[in-house]
């Protein structure tokens, strides 16, 4: 089986998401990688070096510059014609991306996949990650999009593959990118970042929840993530968002600090080695997952944590 | 324009969903139901576009079974204008939902097509995509902000921040949580929705085959964290992060 893995790249360099997609694809077949954009024989070259990864096809094009769906699609779903499979990470872009090539393709999507059981069939979290779905697909090509924190990332080093230039296509001139709005950060990404603390409502403003996570963060070393409440009431910008429907993480140590655990915001961190719970509600339902809890005021506790650690 | 919203009828998200003892799914028996929370933003969106002047019909679509008549009827009475519901007892997965709007597209040729980004019970996040592709439309995913005009411009909440693009119409969109804030519908409202034009067809009108693509062999909890130990003090804390050789 031959499975083409989109990868996942700024223009410059490749996204850890992508190593995860490639270790999972590497359970199906032999791994070929996908890079599009504009002017990204760096990327492409980075991507033959990729352990595991046997040809890489470079799309280049102005149109493929912010790799939008749109422009991308089209080229992925040319390329199924002599591959197999299909993986993609189950991040923004690749949610953007991959259903739109399964489409093009007649092939009904295995989402956000935890595991590969065999040729065709997968786990995959449902209901917020409540029940876990072991499916089986009977397309015969597979579209897939993988749960990053659910596979070893494959060694960004030790391949040597051949780069091949794919033709990529006018784009229809049907959508334009406009801008991007990037969240500047000195911190280590959410979903790859070793530890994160993370803040909920409780902080009461977004003052105060910057004041009081930021110095702790950065005595760690980690990344600052924050409950969908918290985001909504503006404390924080949305890409800090873990749960659900935000970012999946799986650190070593996730501290929660005024979260209560709604099941939406459980869904997105569960799976981190270590939980440690800081909250005035000894009810609250984030204290059945944390392996450390601490009941009382996060605004006593937060400081003196700062301080002592 | 005309403005299509498509809708579905799901679990409650305030429920915490079961797992059936066989294995064969989880429990939806007695659970209580909703309109799913990201389909609500859509419709909210499309009343919102209306308000403003720009949508001048709003029409809401479901494919579900005869029950999902009551999540139409919600959004009627939070202000779409009419509503279709394709109406099957199979479960219908994404790629045949698309197929299925994208066909209703074609009959009532909207402008814009708003959807929910993802249904909380299969968590697909793929059914505006598929059919925006077989539309050929470009799509605006995961908005957080929606600008109208003779073409829409798109906010969309990325991993790394937010994205605009701009799209030319007719375009799809999919939600993200932060677009609005739904209204609830009012009593006067949920009265007046029930006079107003609702058709009921069935996957075949369409000459769709709903047949699924994917087999669920089974449905099972996921490992169970146990809870852990509860610490009295920041010392203690303290104590335990070092143990775990985070902090310096």
């Amino acid at each position: 089986m031959s499975v083409l893995v989109l990868v996942e790249h700024d223009g410059g360099a490749i996204k850890d998401a992508t190593l995860a997609t490639v270790a999972a694809a590497a359970q199906l077949g032999e791994v070929h990688a996908l890079v599009a954009g504009n002017d990204i024989d760096g990327v492409a070259q980075a991507a033959a070096r990729i352990a595991g990864v046997a040809k890489v096809h470079a799309a280049s094009s102005s149109a493929l510059e912010h790799q939008l769906a749109e422009a991308v699609a089209p080229v992925a779903a040319k390329l199924m014609k002599s591959h197999d499979a299909f993986l993609a990470p189950a991040t923004t872009t690749g949610k953007n991306i991959a259903p739109r090539v399964a489409a093009l393709l007649d092939v009904m999507q295995v989402s956000d996949i935890l595991s590969v059981e065999g040729p065709d069939t997968f786990t995959r979290p449902i209901y917020a990650g409540n029940a876990i779905a072991t499916v089986k697909s009977s397309d015969v090509k597979k579209v897939i999009t993988v749960r990053t924190t659910a596979f070893e990332k494959a060694a960004a080093e030790g391949g040597s593959a051949s780069v091949e230039q794919v033709d990529a296509e006018d784009s229809s001139g049907k959508s334009e990118f406009v801008s991007m709005d990037a969240s500047e950060s000195e911190r280590p990404e959410l979903t790859s970042a070793k530890v994160i603390v993370s803040g909920g409502r409780a902080f009461g403003s977004s003052e105060q929840f910057h004041a009081l996570l930021d110095p702790l963060a950065d005595k760690l070393g980690a990344a600052v993530g924050a409950s969908r409440a918290a985001v909504d009431a503006g404390y924080a910008p949305n890409d800090y968002q873990v749960g659900q429907t935000g970012k999946i993480v799986a650190p070593q140590v996730y501290i929660a600090i005024g979260i209560s655990g709604a099941i939406q915001h459980l869904a997105g961190m569960k799976d981190s080695k270590v939980i440690v719970a800081i909250n005035k509600d000894e009810e609250a339902p984030i204290f059945q997952v944390a392996d450390i809890g601490l009941v009382g005021d996060l605004f006593k506790i937060v400081p003196e944590l700062t301080q002592k650690l | 324009m005309k403005v299509l919203v498509a809708v579905k009828r799901v679990i409650d998200f305030n429920v915490k969903p079961r797992v059936k003892m066989d294995g064969s799914g989880v429990d939806l028996a007695n659970v209580k139901m909703s309109m799913n929370p990201f389909d609500e933003i859509a419709v909210e969106e499309a009343i919102r576009l209306k308000e403003k002047g720009v949508a001048t019909e709003i029409v809401a679509v479901s494919i579900g079974p005869a029950k999902a008549q009551e999540t139409l009827r919600t959004a009627l009475a939070m202000g779409a204008d009419r509503a279709i519901l394709v109406q099957t007892d199979e479960e219908v997965e994404p790629l045949a939902v698309s197929k299925i709007l994208a066909k209703i597209a074609g009959e009532e040729q909207p402008q814009m097509i708003i959807l929910g980004k993802q249904a909380i019970d299969d968590d697909n996040n793929a059914t505006g995509q598929m059919l925006a592709a077989l539309l050929g439309w470009p799509q605006g995913t995961f908005a957080s902000k929606v600008e109208v005009s003779d073409s829409a411009t798109v906010t969309r909440e990325v991993d790394g921040g937010l994205e605009t693009v701009k799209l030319q119409l007719p375009a799809v969109v999919t939600t993200d949580l932060r677009l609005n804030e739904p209204r609830y519908a009012s009593l006067p409202n949920i009265m007046k929705a029930k006079s107003k034009p609702f058709a009921t067809k069935s996957p075949a009108d369409y000459g769709v085959d709903t047949t699924r693509r994917i087999e669920t062999l089974k449905v099972v909890e996921p490992a169970k964290r146990q809870a852990g130990i509860k610490v009295g003090s920041v010392d203690e804390l303290v104590e335990r992060l070092h143990g775990l050789g985070i902090a310096k």
